[in-house]
């Protein structure tokens, strides 16, 4: 839901309207058109249809949105911008029950959560299918963040089955819920609470046509999280994004520190001595964020953070040699100690977008390195200013 | 996968092996292949390779499993510091 402050999106449906009619429609009004299919009753003050309901679906609990399996121009923009963390914070669809294809009372329930990209992904994988998608309220949060965090949980799915009126629509009693949603959900807990048999599905919505066709059996290969090249690069321009505001107060702070010298401060001292600590840190920045994602089963150390320092060290190294002419001893010190202090901060971070990573062992990480990321910023700005006179 | 491993002998996972029954749940739910069932019994195969994700543990019905879940992220461990309390997704981060 794109939030906009004067009209919050309300959260419960209108209690004259059966919940399904929802489903398909979002919050807070915006200009634009209504989908092709639907007919004049379908318009609701305040709602407008998201382009991808195609049309309506009756069944014995009410109507339930049709939805495309294909993606607009409009979808692959607004995935752009979440990718880079660029003008949405949110991105999110009303939870319940949508249909993909033309489902039966026969035809399975995949569970999934409302954050936009993650029912982007399959409603497209389930091209060509006949099925229900049960989304639940995660606040617009993928499926397996969400069930870290609880919202994608035991109650909440039962909740929304309860809600779709499933047990009508359906006749049989087994919900695929996606793998990765197994911290949020306790199957046993499920059946006991609405009577509904939890199936866990592939960790990947990609799978989930074979994992379909195969009797709703996964192999081991469907069950294992990976962590390649294109999903660890994927996830580089958000935390770049992220790191916006600390890289413009460091940039004024070094602008300034940098003018301190023999004359006190002067303004050229602070132009070409603060612009090359900024480009110190930035390449601190680049080597963190984007070299070691990028390199990370080839760095060695198991440590996110000893992986950072390592590409630092390499990249830092690179800088004074490529820079030699113009940096003395102690430049050179605080250039390699700069470099190598951000990346391991910056790669420590990582952490959070890996999928390999126990708690436990990142807070371990961690008790270790900041004392020792702190100790060479320090030398690094000593040095630094040391340097000028 | 295989090349990517993290920091050996930290997690907290543990295992009753008295009290499983060998339904073979965590080994379904687990995303790492930490598990594997043998002669009607669960058996931790791979302990360093956990995550402490939490979903065995959850999914267990007798309760044979015990972890201290969370998420493995810098930026939530530091915002429970800075708080005090148990670490969360709710930074604001990328997840």
């Amino acid at each position: 839901m794109t939030t906009n402050s004067c009209c919050p999106p309300p959260k419960e449906p209108v209690a004259c309207c059966p919940p399904q009619a929802e489903a398909g429609s979002r919050g807070p009004a915006e200009k634009g058109s209504v989908a092709c299919c639907t007919a004049p009753g379908d318009d609701r003050p305040g709602y407008r249809l998201w382009p991808f309901v195609c049309a309506w679906l009756d069944s014995p609990a009410g109507r339930v949105p049709q939805i495309a399996t294909r993606l607009t121009a409009a979808d692959i923009l607004g995935r752009w911008q979440m990718r880079w963390g660029l003008g949405r914070t949110r991105y999110s669809i009303a939870p319940g029950l949508y249909a993909v294809g033309t489902p039966s009372s026969g035809s399975p329930v995949l569970v999934t959560a409302n954050y936009k990209m993650t029912f982007d992904i399959l409603r497209c994988d389930m091209h060509g299918h006949d099925a229900w998608l049960l989304v639940l309220d995660t606040r617009g949060v993928n499926v397996w963040c969400a069930a870290g965090k609880g919202t994608f949980s035991t109650d909440e799915l039962v909740r929304q089955v309860q809600r779709a009126r499933l047990q009508e629509v359906v006749d049989h009693r087994a919900l695929i819920v996606p793998q990765l949603g197994a911290p949020g959900v306790a199957a046993h807990k499920v059946v006991k609470a609405c009577g509904f048999k939890v199936v866990f599905g592939p960790v990947r919505s990609s799978d989930l046509p074979q994992f379909l066709e195969s009797g709703q059996k996964a192999t081991p290969e469907m069950r294992r999280v990976k962590f390649g090249l294109s999903d660890r690069l994927v996830l580089t321009p958000v935390e770049l994004v992220n790191m916006r505001w600390q890289v413009l107060w460091s940039t004024l702070a070094l602008l300034i520190l940098g003018g301190i010298g023999p004359q006190i401060f002067s303004f050229s001292a602070a132009w070409n001595r603060g612009i090359a600590a900024v480009a110190a840190g930035l390449l601190g920045v680049v080597t963190g964020a984007v070299a070691v994602p990028v390199l990370l089963p080839w760095l060695p150390a198991r440590s996110f953070a000893v992986k950072g320092a390592i590409a630092g060290l390499a990249s830092g190294l690179l800088a004074t040699l490529l820079f030699s002419s113009s940096l003395d001893w102690l430049n050179s010190l605080a250039l390699l100690m700069a470099v190598m202090a951000i990346s391991s901060w910056c790669a420590m971070h990582f952490t959070g977008s890996s999928t390999f990573t126990s708690p436990s062992g990142v807070e371990k990480e961690m008790r270790q390195a900041i004392p020792a990321q702190a100790a060479a910023l320090l030398v690094s700005g000593l040095s630094w200013l040391a340097g000028a006179f | 996968m295989s090349s990517l491993r993290y920091l050996g002998d930290v997690v907290t996972l543990q295992f009753d092996e008295q009290k499983c029954i060998g339904c073979g749940m965590c080994s379904v739910v687990c995303p790492h292949g930490v598990f594997v069932v043998e002669d009607r019994k669960a058996r931790i195969a791979d302990r360093d390779a956990c995550i402490e994700c939490g979903a065995c543990a959850g999914n267990c019905p007798v309760e044979a499993l015990t972890v201290k879940a969370g998420v493995g992220c810098a930026s939530a461990i530091i915002h429970g510091w800075l708080t005090g309390s148990e670490p969360n997704c709710d930074c604001g981060g990328s997840c």
